[in-house]
């Protein structure tokens, strides 16, 4: 999908500083010198080409008191679809890839309301699946940071 | 989840549940909640401020699917970096605008690295660039490029 200069100033914007009012697309179309309607149906656009994944609030997960983790496994290529299919069942699983790696093949992202929580899903994961689950917790944070400028490439 | 957040009261927690979802794409979107919960529209926003200015919520607004945004050239590279060495890297390579994640991780000593920097480019490119400049930066040599082949699942946290 061709992105106009509007989109991809909406989307920089709505990353960055989205209007926390009552009237947010309102504010956001002002600041912008265009109509509500332009700037809803830009991003009305955006979300049914899949760009935009949702409008929200982006949580910091320790703060909330939660654990999360970066899990790792090797899975045989005949086993795949169901052990992928297995850690997707579990809430608190929010990514998870096939990854190119020659020690583990795949990763997925792990939060749990307490750490006993993240360990029994751990647990249980390994013996479903009969698979050891490697858990890498994060010792430092020295970023998350995910905003993509729309500028001219 | 009572245990958690002790500070998140009932209507906060209704907040956080309305919130990490996907905002009514509506003139008024926080209407519905403020009338389900009894308050005003501006008391809600209030709130939401004070969940961010406590730190709560790290950001509001769009999340997008980087992919279908452009940024189709992205990996996953893992670095292997000593322990006395890792915060002054970790923020030299957190100070690069394409790397979105950076964190020091407790990793098994068969994967063999322990740095982790989630990298977005446009093109293939422009992907092994950042890399050369990160290593240029950092003066570190041992990393692994961990491309993703398949996506599983890409959901967001439903904490409440």
């Amino acid at each position: 999908m061709d992105l106009t200069a509007l989109d991809k100033e909406v989307l920089n914007r709505i990353q960055k500083s989205f209007p926390l009012t009552a009237t947010p697309y309102a504010d956001l179309a002002s600041a912008m010198g265009v109509s509500e309607q332009e700037v809803m149906d830009s991003i009305s656009k955006m979300k049914n080409a899949g760009i935009i994944r949702r409008i929200g609030g982006i949580f910091d997960t320790p703060k909330m008191g939660f654990q999360s983790t970066l899990c790792a496994m090797q899975v045989p290529e005949d086993r795949l679809e169901i052990v992928a299919d297995l850690v997707n069942q579990q809430k608190g699983v929010t990514h998870n890839y096939l990854r190119e790696n020659p020690v583990f093949n795949l990763w997925f992202t792990l939060t749990a309301p307490s750490k006993s929580k993240l360990q029994e899903i751990l647990d249980r994961l390994g013996k479903e699946s009969g698979l050891k689950v490697h858990s890498m917790p994060a010792k430092k944070v020295y970023k998350i940071k995910a905003i993509f400028e729309m500028g001219e490439s | 989840m009572v245990e958690n957040c002790r500070e998140h009261n009932e209507i906060d927690k209704q907040i956080i549940a309305y919130i990490q979802a996907d905002l009514p794409l509506e003139s008024r979107p926080f209407l519905p909640l403020a009338q389900k919960l009894g308050i005003s529209e501006e008391e809600i926003i209030i709130r939401i401020n004070n969940l961010k200015n406590q730190s709560y919520m790290r950001r509001f607004g769009a999340i997008l699917r980087h992919q279908k945004a452009g940024y189709d050239s992205n990996a996953m590279v893992a670095w292997l970096v000593t322990i006395t060495e890792a915060d002054r890297i970790g923020k030299i390579m957190a100070g690069f605008n394409e790397v979105s994640h950076c964190y020091l991780r407790d990793t098994p000593p068969e994967f063999g690295y322990n740095l982790f920097t989630m990298i977005h480019a446009r093109s293939e490119m422009e992907l092994q660039n950042i890399i050369e400049r990160l290593v240029k930066a950092s003066g570190l040599s041992k990393y692994t490029i961990i491309r993703s082949l398949h996506e599983y699942k890409k959901v967001s946290m439903i904490y409440y």
